[in-house]
């Protein structure tokens, strides 16, 4: 009922408009059309600075409304992002004043010369100096630009460093598979035709001896706070992104072609809870590549956390080979309890080591 | 239609001034309904059939987001009638998330291809080529036709996969594989992918078959006197779109060619490593998913340009018109579209900085890419020039064209942050990319199309439109593009990525829920004023105020010479010669110079 009334309102109001600006042209014939034309320019005119005026302030106070809302209030929680956010503020700066210079430009034209009746227009078809200041001139700013631009692009696709820890992401409609290298710090062969939902979600392959120390997990991934970390990226069927807005990070999810991203993580999820008073902080993965229909549900979780931490965590994580061979898992064979705790040991000594 | 002129194809196709002594002996021809507006081959009337098919895709388009818009602006809220025009798809008046990606995918596809490509080039390289270079028709009126026709089927087809029991093709507008190849991975990916590509195919048949014409049109049949420099600017624009179109459009069909063999003939061309839930792990091995977005953005990026030249074009004609005042720069702005046709074809892998490109390759793309925007300036401060000292008539026209500026700048400045790669890391795929295109390219192209409407509308059919209704359809309509995408920018600088159904789950991102009901309610109230717009449009068809002089913007160009009403053939005599350049306007202290005037002995030197 109230669909129906809205419709009748707006068609009601779509006929008053309609009626009013059909009057409006009698009105204009009656009182010739020169008259009326030019005030109707004038008006236009007029509206045209109160647009620049109300659109600038309008400007600010979205600004004022959103920035908070935006992820700079806290700034790049990677030491990477950081060159982000000073490039963006430099981009700001550049292009902010452009836009305000030539909007008001714009209007403030349209104000001005605005048709008068004894106004001689200037003959002006073109000026050599002019057109090569504003060749030159943009020419210049863009090239700083895209030296800053290009200095940070081929830092942020280098090599990462050499103690960066290693975890392999990977895609799949609709969730995210990590994988650690284990105690040998190697992850081993997969092949997709290996993959299995049940036993072996990535396809390893348990012939290379590399792969039974694997530890693999679902949706949340364990990472070392000022530690570089390197993901390598793949996805298991669509095209997924791994996108990490607080770092400042995204890169592609492509099957068959595996993609690199690396960057160290400043704060810790703890850390960050405090920093934004939001109990309920997380770094989330968000996909950013249309992947299906459930693209919009498709979420990981980062814990950052410190290496103690981690190593703790680490500790606890049984080799995903056990998973495929409950068998050949120690801990299920009968008094067991001992190696487990060794392996344990081991994981973690070598972790720290490595670190 | 007393001044009704048919010519016999030798005559429309000849070049030279003096063939057409022969055609004083006109025949009145008679026409039926069907040749004179269904299978129409006066380029008048095709740009007719263009413009009115594109207006029903942009009202499709239109509210396709609109019905997308009202599950993000209110995901919690339910809309029984809904259910009742959406059926299945739209369970307990709740839009399914199948239905939300049909619904974006086919909002994009519509409007970028339908609406601002045909619906915008396909209507002004109709009407104002023949018109304003001085030839009678198109080169081949019939290829001409065959264009509409193709394009109309097009249209069919796409409208025909709505209807498909799995739904319409749902994996976004740019229809990566592997989600487009496999059926299995997507139901949108089934029949409705079938359906899309056919009718993409058809489309490219269409855009062809006209860019071809168009091009044949501007190079051979201009009037006697009308070198190419005397050409006005919209039809450089018209010209440079034409062979934009003609050179990367292949190049998509070719990709489009090797995803229908992936997708039915068993090949491996974008597909390799795949195990998808439910199917298991598919035989394909060596493809890559990457070659198809390089052959898509090879047509995708100048597709931007195809959508923005003809803009440009009739902005400067209208702005120089309007300020009665000459275009500042005219060579400079034919340069500047040069160079940007040229860069069009070179800066296609900015949209895959974050797909594992090669970053040497990334960064060569990000030099040519921020090179756009050095002609891109050029422009922008030539018509800030054109306006300066002029006299300026604030017709309905010039307001959109100013428009235009403004939205250009606005939308093109934030190029500048996502043709950088490293900023394009954070802000790729977010709501900033969004806010981009749509300004610059969705928003200030339809800016661009709205003038050239309410400029030509004279000349189409007439009849002016309603001034008043014109002046309520700017304001709204520029207030409303600001209020919808300006905020958006500040969703992409935290991250919130695109075509996400719901947002309600990611504590990133749902802090934005105030802020895209508020995005919504304006999208739909604009949404409102286009069909003002509309209703504007059809009425005065009928019933507007009539036309009583041939040139009502006192413009210099040729198609204000033609009779209020041309009939085919446009001039009932000799085409006019042309003695100058189209921009003679408060020279030597006349209003206007029409480019049919001989130059006087006393005219000053510029």
């Amino acid at each position: 009922m109230t669909m129906y009334l809205v419709i009748a309102v707006v068609v009601l109001f779509f006929l008053v408009i309609f009626q009013i600006a059909k009057a409006s042209e009698y009105v204009a014939v009656l009182k010739g059309e020169k008259v009326s034309k030019l005030q109707t320019n004038k008006i236009n005119g007029f509206l045209m600075v109160v647009f620049l005026i109300v659109g600038l302030i309008g400007v600010w106070y979205c600004n004022d409304l959103l920035f908070a809302k935006t992820l700079f209030k806290f700034g790049s929680a990677s030491v990477q992002g950081e060159k982000v956010d000073s490039m963006l503020w430099v981009t700001i700066a550049v292009t902010g004043s452009v836009f305000v210079a030539t909007q008001i430009l714009l209007f403030w034209f349209a104000f001005k010369y605005q048709e008068k009746p004894d106004r001689k227009v200037f003959y002006f078809p073109h000026n050599t100096n002019l057109e090569l200041l504003w060749t030159v001139v943009p020419a210049i700013v863009l090239t700083v630009l895209v030296v800053i631009g290009l200095r940070n692009w081929f830092s942020f696709t280098s090599e990462a460093p050499s103690n960066a820890q290693v975890i392999e992401v990977t895609g799949k409609q609709f969730g995210w598979i990590f994988r650690y290298p284990g105690a040998d710090h190697e992850l081993g062969k997969k092949y997709y035709k290996n993959i299995d939902n049940a036993s072996n979600s990535l396809g390893l392959v348990w012939d290379d001896k590399m792969s039974h120390d694997d530890i693999v997990t679902e949706q949340t991934v364990y990472i070392v706070k000022d530690k570089p970390c390197k993901f390598i990226i793949g996805s298991r069927d669509v095209i997924h992104d791994v996108g990490l807005s607080q770092f400042r990070m995204k890169m592609d999810a492509v099957p068959g072609i595996p993609t690199t991203m690396w960057f160290t993580p400043k704060y810790t999820t703890k850390e960050m809870k405090e920093r934004t008073g939001n109990p309920n902080f997380a770094y989330e993965i968000s996909c950013d590549q249309m992947c299906g229909n459930g693209h919009y549900s498709m979420k990981g979780i980062i814990e950052v956390v410190t290496q103690v931490e981690y190593d703790e965590w680490i500790a606890k994580q049984k080799p995903y080979y056990f998973a495929s061979f409950p068998d050949k898992d120690p801990s299920n064979a009968p008094k067991a309890d001992s190696t487990t705790k060794k392996v344990a040991l081991v994981v973690s000594s070598s972790n720290s080591q490595k670190i | 239609m007393s001044n009704e002129v048919v010519l016999d194809l030798h005559g429309s196709t000849s070049i030279a001034h003096d063939v057409h002594h022969g055609h004083d002996a006109h025949h009145e021809h008679h026409e039926t309904f069907i040749s004179k507006y269904v299978f129409s081959m006066d380029h008048k009337m095709i740009a007719k059939q263009f413009l009115i098919t594109g207006m029903f895709w942009a009202v499709m388009g239109g509210l396709m987001s609109v019905l997308f818009r009202l599950q993000l602006g209110y995901p919690d809220s339910t809309f029984p009638w809904l259910e009742d025009i959406l059926g299945k798809w739209a369970k307990g008046g709740h839009i399914s998330a199948e239905a939300y990606y049909a619904l974006v995918t086919t909002h994009g596809t519509v409007l970028v291809f339908f609406v601002l490509t045909a619906g915008l080039s396909g209507t002004f390289a109709n009407f104002l080529i023949p018109l304003q270079v001085g030839a009678r028709d198109m080169a081949s009126p019939m290829m001409n036709m065959l264009s509409f026709w193709f394009f109309f089927l097009a249209g069919i087809v796409m409208l025909s996969s709505i209807f498909v029991e799995t739904g319409p093709f749902s994996g976004g507008w740019t229809a990566y594989p592997p989600l487009s190849a496999l059926g299995s991975a997507s139901p949108g990916s089934k029949t409705g992918m079938d359906l899309w590509i056919v009718s993409m195919a058809l489309f490219v048949v269409s855009s062809l078959l006209g860019g071809l014409n168009y091009i044949a049109t501007v190079l051979n049949m201009r009037t006697k006197g009308m070198s190419m420099t005397r050409l006005p600017l919209t039809i450089w624009a018209l010209f440079f779109t034409a062979v934009l179109g003609v050179l990367s459009f292949p190049v998509l069909f070719s990709g489009f060619i090797l995803l229908i063999f992936d997708r039915n003939f068993g090949t491996s061309f974008y597909l390799s490593d795949i195990f998808v839930n439910g199917v298991g792990a598919l035989p394909n091995e060596g493809g890559s998913a990457i070659l198809y977005q390089h052959l898509f953005w090879f047509l995708g990026h100048p597709e931007v340009y195809i959508i923005l030249l003809p803009a440009m074009g009739m902005v400067s004609e209208i702005l120089s018109t309007n300020a009665r005042k000459p275009i500042f720069g005219y060579m400079a702005m034919i340069g500047s579209m040069f160079a940007i046709a040229i860069l069009a074809f070179l800066v296609w892998a900015h949209h895959m900085f974050v797909t594992g490109l090669n970053p040497f390759l990334g960064s060569i793309f990000v030099l040519l890419t921020l090179l756009i925007a050095v002609p891109s300036a050029i422009k922008v401060f030539n018509w800030l020039t054109t306006l300066w000292r002029g006299n300026i008539r604030f017709t309905p026209a010039m307001m959109f064209a100013i428009g235009f500026v403004s939205l250009f700048i606005s939308g093109g400045l934030t190029g500048i942050w996502l043709g950088n790669s490293a900023l394009d890391i954070h802000l790729h795929d977010t709501y900033f990319v969004i806010a981009h295109f749509h300004i610059v390219m969705g928003v200030a192209s339809m800016f661009g199309m709205f003038a050239g409407i309410y400029h030509w509308f004279p000349k189409m059919y007439g009849r002016y439109l309603n001034n008043t209704l014109g002046y309520v359809h700017f304001w709204i309509t520029i207030t409303g593009a600001y209020l919808i995408f300006w905020p958006m920018h500040y969703e992409g600088l935290a991250g919130m990525p695109r075509r996400y159904y719901d947002y309600s789950i990611w504590e990133s991102f749902k802090q934005f829920s105030d802020l895209n009901r508020f995005i919504s309610t304006v999208a739909m109230i604009v949404f409102a004023t286009q069909l003002l717009f509309l209703a504007n449009f059809f009425y005065s068809i009928f019933k507007g105020r009539k036309l009583t002089t041939k040139n009502p913007w006192d413009s210099t160009t040729l198609e204000w010479t033609t009779p209020i009403k041309p009939g085919h053939g446009n001039w009932p005599g000799e085409i006019p010669e042309v003695y100058r350049w189209a921009y003679d306007y408060g020279k030597d202290g006349r209003d206007f110079i029409s480019q049919t005037t001989p130059v006087g002995a006393d005219e000053s030197v510029h």
